[in-house]
């Protein structure tokens, strides 16, 4: 079980948390505009980068806040990321 | 009797008695069950897994792979490792994978058809028919004990522990870690699964400042013990090492506890594995009769437990370590008739036997065993050929070098290493947070385990950031130093040579898996089960891989080794399920009204997000069918009220919550009035139904939104993502009022009157308007109530603060008596929804399932330029294509409900031909139109109205009329009333 950095609570147990998926992926600004390659690519495809990747995460059991951080998805190695958050 | 006269760490002033099979027996307190059973002399402790071989005693630890039995007193457990119970008053105990009987044994026959079971034999020889028609016939045979038939009686508890430094193991390695880190300040925690710490210094006969083993070990608890910081726990396994360092382990039985076992969650900054190794035995002929028993384990019954393990022992090795098991059991009394030593050349240790007069026979190997139930001769040969000669002995010590216990290294991902002047895998890389720590290392000599365990202490505290404390190693006297020759295999002879006792895994199925071409030792494992059985190859995997590497002409290094999972040892039900058992698996969420409907007789069922709510209402004689149609006609043609208070309910607050409701429902909200509601349709972001409900604005910047029970945390988190994610410039507090705010629904043609009756000072006129939301008093309560309607019929919501709302619902019930007023459960409201076509996303949605597709199409409005889920939308336009759509269905047979989940096919076609066009997502019967009715997916459904299908159930295969999914009140007339 993952410790995730929860910039307001600080480490806590990843089954305090929901997982929210890539951080790095954007949802285009106007979807209308863009062709369906583009949106299911945002959709569908997510990078499942090996290495540090950028991570949603849903303090749920606790403060409620949605953060990102950053992962290495081979050792697990967290870094926060500041300046993402609210 | 084999108890010797003196020694030993068993208290002869309390005995004990024990029953085995039946029997009766006495034993020492110290003492664990093999012990006992040892001291007893009983040989056979259980057959074999597959053979059903009579097994004895291997090991006097965690590695044990044959002596496993089903206790049955005081608690019932299958699966347990006679070596690691403590013998306790009343045991009660009983061998395995027997029948009739241990000395009599009908499955012993496969032993005459082993030629018919060779590896791969499941895979190949139950292909033809189906696995369970064989099943039964397999798990009579197979199996390590049996589950327990009554309810565990035993309590379990978890607990959540936090340390910097937590030590594995309470050998010489973890004491020496433990005293570093502890006397640094670190909080430092040692486990160890023996009932005292010490591991193999315990039965060794190093000498450690001058004195024996003991002294230095207790030493070091006492400080331990001593320091507040340090916490110790005997008879505690770690079970496994997770992400982040987050340590398993369950301790049985615990002192001062009414606890069978407690769960230990243990966090650990810094995890010091200090696990020690096991000895494993060779691979010869006949290897695993009674009597042939691991050389460190004979030491260790003649040591801790004053057992001797056999009267006339012959030892059989391949490194310099079992020397010291000889002149230990010499110097005990028993006679050790030789030392068979597959080595040319064995080093200084071999003066431990001769200065005994023991005879040792270098460059020989036991090449079989005479005996079935006992070793009675080993058969000695030389290894380059030869006569095997026998040598009388009912003790057979085998040593093939020593395992370090490095599962719990492998549990972070890394990978062991092969050491050749070890011959055994050890670690290689360490993780970042994890160090191992002295045999499990590959260090073998006391001396050397204690440095290394003081370093690995003080390399774990200094990477926290503390002092490196000042320690320095006392002086040891130690035996000869470790060597060893590998000899992975002896070939020759007729019996079997295991290589995996436990699953009774052979040479043969080994050298047949390489014949099949079989070369990842993964998958000789998997086809072999080598090492797959409850003790995780602990002793074994190193000699399948000898066995594999020899096969194949390649060095054990390159063959590799599997991989370890958790659990280290096998982990009872009892304790993974600690405290959450019947009742408390679940808790169930309550209303207000819970108590009220269960005092009435209602028949409650599952309603999601854990609650519980009446299903129906069931009178003296009623069936549910009759109850149900009771209570429908009641609000069709009366007065039906219903507990809504599972509802999910949001309050929305700030200036932005249009906003935000524009870009989560499908259609327009920026013109919603103060005091009005309207429903709306959520869809995710893929275009798929995600859920419907009414949102209603209370105020200028201040809304309240309902959503289904089920779905309630799903819409929570959509909008909590939406805001905090994407739109985060959105100013848009959402509050859960759920658990606030009980909803009453009181809905039929009389309900305004039922309302009037029971005091309001709310305006109930037809200016009241459907979608409306009105504040005022009812039953003298402050409420909040809005014209809704999920039933179809004119409908009052009445909301109340939870604490009021078991007295607005009596006062309710009172004033509806003169119109029969009639408590509806969630099956009525469901047939009710069927009715009236009502899609509900959660049923209907299949994950599939579009807003075109479920008929909401009305309910978008695509001339919005962005709202969640258009794009996707837009595009399942684009593609078109044959989508199944939300239908009515009128089956033929008026007395039939057709089975929700049915499959529709075509008509004209057979219920087995593969044409599948949908299936039915809800079916009753309708009392209001007294006929069976169905909502369904269809392929291409809108433009089917007025087609034929056949509905195909388990039960029946019934003909059905495609309809518009409505079927009563379509203009929506009676809720508008
Ligand atoms: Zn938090």
């Amino acid at each position: 079980m993952l410790l995730i950095p929860c910039p307001w609570c600080g480490a806590c147990n990843e089954n305090e948390f929901i997982c929210g998926g890539e951080s790095d992926r954007k949802r285009p600004t106007d979807p209308a505009a863009v062709d369906d390659k583009t949106w299911t690519d945002y959709l569908y495809n997510s990078t499942n980068h090996k290495g540090m990747t950028g991570e949603w995460w849903w303090h749920v059991h606790g403060c409620g806040k949605w953060f990102t951080i950053r992962r290495d998805t081979v050792t697990h190695c967290i870094e926060s990321a500041p300046g993402d958050q609210t | 009797m084999r108890r010797l006269a003196s020694g030993g760490d068993i208290d002869r002033n309390r005995p004990l008695t024990f029953r085995f099979d039946g029997r009766r027996y006495q034993g020492y307190a110290g003492d664990t069950l093999a012990s006992a059973l040892l001291a007893a002399g009983v040989d056979v402790i259980g057959r074999s897994f597959k053979y059903h071989r009579p097994r004895g005693i291997l090991s006097a630890g965690v590695e044990e792979t044959n002596a496993i039995v089903q206790v049955t007193a005081p608690f019932e457990e299958p699966n347990v490792r006679a070596t690691m119970l403590p013998l306790v008053d009343g045991l009660d105990a009983r061998s395995v994978n027997c029948w009739p009987g241990r000395r009599f044994d009908v499955g012993a026959l496969n032993g005459l058809l082993a030629p018919l079971i060779p590896a791969g034999f499941y895979y190949k020889t139950f292909l033809w028919r189906r696995w369970d028609f064989y099943a039964r016939y397999i798990r009579r045979m197979a199996g390590l004990g049996k589950t327990p038939a009554v309810a565990e009686p035993g309590r379990y508890e978890r607990v959540h522990h936090h340390v910097d430094v937590l030590i594995i193991g309470a050998g010489a390695a973890g004491l020496a870690a433990a005293l570093a880190a502890a006397r640094s300040g670190a909080r430092t925690m040692l486990l160890d699964d023996g009932v005292a710490p010490g591991g193999q210094l315990l039965s060794g006969g190093a000498q450690i400042d001058g004195a024996g083993a003991a002294n230095w070990i207790g030493a070091v608890t006492a400080e331990l013990d001593g320091l507040d910081n340090a916490t110790r726990l005997a008879r505690t396994v770690a079970t496994g090492v997770y992400d982040h360092n987050l340590v398993i382990a369950v301790e049985e039985a615990p002192e001062q506890s009414w606890v069978r076992e407690r769960l230990w969650h243990i966090r650990a900054a810094r995890v010091v594995l200090a696990s020690g190794a096991v000895e494993r035995p060779l691979v010869f002929p006949d290897n695993d009769r009674p009597g042939v028993m691991l050389a460190g384990a004979a030491t260790a019954y003649v040591k801790r437990f004053a057992v001797a393990p056999g009267w006339r022992a012959v030892y059989f090795t391949n490194n310099a370590s079992a020397y010291a098991g000889a002149a230990a059991l010499h110097d005990a009394g028993i006679e050790v008739a030789a030392v068979i030593d597959s080595r040319a050349d064995p080093g200084a240790e071999i003066e431990l036997a001769c200065s005994r007069g023991i005879e040792v026979r270098t460059a020989h190997a036991v090449v079989g065993v005479d005996g079935r139930s006992r070793v009675r001769r080993a058969m000695v040969a030389p290894l380059r050929g030869g006569r095997p000669a026998p040598v009388d002995a009912d003790l057979l010590g085998v040593s093939g070098g020593f395992n370090p216990l490095v599962h719990l290294y492998s549990h972070t991902g890394a990978r062991p290493v092969y050491d050749d002047r070890l011959a055994a895998f050890v670690p290689g890389d360490m993780p970042p947070t994890l160090d191992v720590a002295g045999a499990a290392r590959g260090i073998f000599d006391t001396a050397g385990v204690i440095k290394d365990g003081f370093r690995a202490g003080a390399d774990a505290v200094h990477s926290l950031g503390l002092e490196r404390p000042e320690i320095d190693a006392p002086p040891v006297d130690d035996g000869p130093s470790f060597a060893i020759e590998p000899l992975w295999t002896v070939k020759g002879g007729r019996g079997k040579a295991f290589v995996d006792y436990q699953n009774d895994v052979t040479l043969d199925d080994i050298a047949l898996a390489h014949r099949e071409n079989f070369r990842s030792i993964e998958h000789i494992k998997r086809y072999t089960t080598a090492g797959m059985a409850t003790d995780q190859g602990k002793t074994g995997n190193p000699n399948v891989i000898g066995a594999v590497a020899e096969l194949a002409g390649a060095t054990a290094g390159e063959t590799g080794t599997t991989t370890f999972r958790p659990p280290y040892r096998p982990v009872s039900f009892g304790v993974i399920g600690g405290m959450e058992r019947g009742q408390l698996i679940i808790p169930a969420r309550t209303t207000p009204i819970t108590a009220w409907n269960k005092a009435h007789g209602a028949a409650m069922n599952e309603a999601g997000a854990n609650f519980r709510r009446p299903f129906y209402y069931p009178r003296p004689g009623e069936s549910m069918a009759d109850a149900v149609r009771r209570e429908a006609l009641a609000v069709r043609n009366g007065v039906g009220i219903y507990d809504g208070t599972p509802l999910g309910k949001f309050e929305l607050h700030g200036r932005d919550v249009p906003v935000l409701l524009e870009l989560v429902y499908t259609n327009r909200w920026h013109d919603l009035a103060v005091g009005r509601g309207r429903y709306g349709l959520m869809l995710r972001e893929d275009g798929r139904l995600l859920d419907d409900g009414v949102t209603f604005r209370l105020d200028d910047d201040r809304y309240l939104m309902s959503c289904g029970t089920g779905a309630a945390f799903t819409v929570l988190t959509h909008l909590e993502r939406a805001l905090q994610t994407e739109w985060r410039h959105l100013k848009v507090f959402v509050i859960n009022v759920s658990a606030q705010w009980a909803n009453l629904c009181v809905c039929g043609p009389r309900a305004r009157e039922v309302l009037a009756a029971v005091g309001t000072d709310i305006d109930l006129s037809p200016t009241f308007r459907f979608m409306d939301f009105r504040r005022g008093r009812v039953a003298g309560v402050e409420a909040r109530v809005a014209r809704v309607s999920y039933t179809g019929e004119l409908s009052f919501e009445v909301n109340v603060r939870r604490r009021h709302a078991r007295e607005v619902w009596e006062a309710l019930m009172a004033a509806g008596a003169a119109w029969d007023i009639t408590p509806i459960g969630s099956e009525t409201s469901g047939v009710l929804r069927i009715e009236k076509g009502f899609v509900a996303p959660g049923i209907e949605g299949d994950n599939i399932t579009n807003a075109d597709d479920a008929g909401m199409s009305w309910i978008v409005d695509m001339s919005k330029k962005d709202f969640i889920g258009r794009r996707s939308l837009e595009r399942d336009r684009k593609l078109g294509g044959e989508r199944q759509h939300v239908v009515g269905l009128l089956p033929d047979d008026p007395a039939f409900v057709v089975a929700e989940g049915s499959a529709l096919l075509q008509s004209g076609d057979h219920a087995d031909t593969p044409n599948f066009q949908g299936h039915v997502t809800a079916s009753c019967f309708s009392p209001t139109l007294d006929r069976p009715i169905a909502l369904a997916l269809l392929k291409n459904g809108h433009h089917r109205h007025g087609e034929r299908v056949v509905v195909s159930g388990l039960q029946r295969t019934v003909g059905a009329e495609v309809t518009r999914p409505v079927f009563y009140d379509p203009t929506g007339a009676r809720m508008r009333a």
